[in-house]
């Protein structure tokens, strides 16, 4: 068996005084796809906040590679791709400016790798656009264009198929399953009907948590 | 979406190095700004406005405004620094675009660092720029006119710093911009008392060697401290929303 990526051993968080999960234990292992299940409310989110380090309101223990996450923190963020609600795009910026500004601090990345993950999300002719002139499907496709030219192991992502349409979220599918083949692992939470063969499923909510496949 | 030119899955050791991660975070800031310009006037409009309205509102005699010419402009150069702080991690904040800056691989006060500088340069420094022409107007002579700009080169830096601890701290807040300024003012008040004292020196004729030298203090305390306490508000604040 694979050492796991990532292992969480009896993470409890509370929010608002109310305990949204306790003796959460599991292991990501790599070259899985794991789905993060649970009613609106149920802490999944914030389950992908405290793995990524946004949040810091939890007890309990992360493992990252079998020791723990907080004495490597940044050889953890290296290895690790996060990406939120807020797609973290300037609507100032073009296209090409913000995939290189996000990916300024990781690693250097000639530009024709730019203009052909954009090209491979479906945003030929937008690359130099503002943004913020390019509607809401098409500013995810621009976050989601990292998930191309990312060489992090991890990737956590928070809902990443809204506002996507019907190819997009196909294809997105494929990618998911072909980064785990390349043995990747990939933490998702979507309330789109996700069913990818030899998904993991972690399911959150107010019975408690269960891990199963 | 196809996923050719995507390297392998492996563990990386090495990231780009922290100088070239803070090039880029002051990079994408200064582009960010000079594509919304309206942003970047507004400080400068305030300034030049309080400056002008206190001859024309308390009196334009010489020789009151030669004398509170220095303070006036100390005080206005101040608020106009406070009222673009909000900005500093706002818009940041809302577009998703400081989690990835807290998530990149180098240490989170180095890029907050050189966030800073970026609104020094595009606020405080134009200050500076501006106060020469203002200085005049207000009937100050040669030598307090360039000690004035020295003390505002040295102490603005200083609030933008500062300024960005609270900034940092009230990112969750909805409405921050009366919690910021009373944050943010105390900790403002020993600048401008040794700004403004440096050019009253000056005029008596009095060395200002010492109160130069306290005012690097402050912007050398400032550069090394006021990164971290601001990295450290930033989590706290990001944790919370």
């Amino acid at each position: 068996m694979p050492e796991p990526l990532l292992q969480a051993v009896n993470l409890q968080c509370e929010r608002d005084k109310r305990i949204l999960f306790r003796e959460l234990s599991f292991s990501i292992l790599p070259g899985t796809v794991t789905r993060v299940e649970g009613p609106n409310g149920s802490g999944k989110t914030t389950l992908l906040r405290m793995l990524a380090g946004l949040n810091d309101a939890w007890t309990g223990e992360l493992k990252w590679c079998g020791s723990p996450v907080a004495n490597q923190r940044e050889a953890f963020l290296r290895n690790m791709l996060y990406i939120g609600h807020r797609p973290g795009i300037k609507p100032l910026l073009t296209p090409m400016e913000n995939l290189r500004a996000l990916m300024a601090g990781r690693r250097s990345v000639p530009d024709a790798v730019f203009r052909q993950a954009l090209q491979g999300t479906g945003l030929t002719g937008f690359e130099d656009v503002p943004c913020r002139n390019l509607s809401a499907g098409q500013q995810r496709r621009v976050s989601l264009a990292r998930l191309l030219i990312a060489d992090e192991p991890l990737w956590l992502l928070d809902e990443v198929f809204t506002a996507i349409d019907a190819d997009g979220i196909a294809a997105l599918e494929s990618l998911l399953q072909q980064r785990a083949a390349e043995g990747g692992a990939v933490l998702v939470t979507t309330h789109h009907d996700l069913a990818l063969p030899g998904m993991h499923k972690l399911i959150l909510g107010a019975g408690g948590v269960s891990d199963e496949r | 979406m196809n996923a050719e030119a995507r390297p392998a899955v492996r563990l990386a050791s090495s990231s780009v190095g922290a100088l070239a991660a803070m090039k880029g975070v002051f990079a994408r800031d200064m582009k960010v700004a000079f594509r919304q310009r309206q942003d970047l006037l507004n400080p400068l409009l305030f300034f030049i406005m309080v400056v002008t309205l206190f001859p024309l509102g308390v009196s334009p005699e010489v020789s009151f405004l030669s004398e509170a010419g220095a303070g006036i402009l100390w005080v206005a150069a101040l608020l106009s620094v406070l009222l673009s702080l909000d900005h500093l991690f706002r818009h940041d904040f809302d577009d998703g675009t400081l989690e990835q800056l807290v998530l990149q691989p180098q240490p989170l006060f180095l890029l907050i660092l050189a966030k800073t500088v970026a609104h020094w340069m595009l606020t405080g420094l134009p200050l500076v720029v501006l106060t020469p022409v203002l200085g005049v107007m207000v009937h100050l002579d040669g030598n307090s006119i360039a000690i004035l700009c020295l003390t505002l080169l040295i102490g603005t830096p200083v609030l933008s710093l500062i300024g960005a601890i609270g900034a940092a701290l009230t990112l969750g807040l909805r409405s921050a911009g009366v919690l910021l300024s009373l944050l943010i003012i105390p900790l403002y008040i020993p600048v401008l008392i040794f700004g403004t004292g440096t050019v009253a020196a000056a005029a008596e004729g009095a060395p200002v060697g010492a109160y130069l030298a306290l005012m690097g203090a402050f912007l050398m305390l400032a550069l090394t401290l006021a990164p971290f306490a601001a990295a450290a508000a930033l989590r706290i604040s990001l944790s919370n929303g």
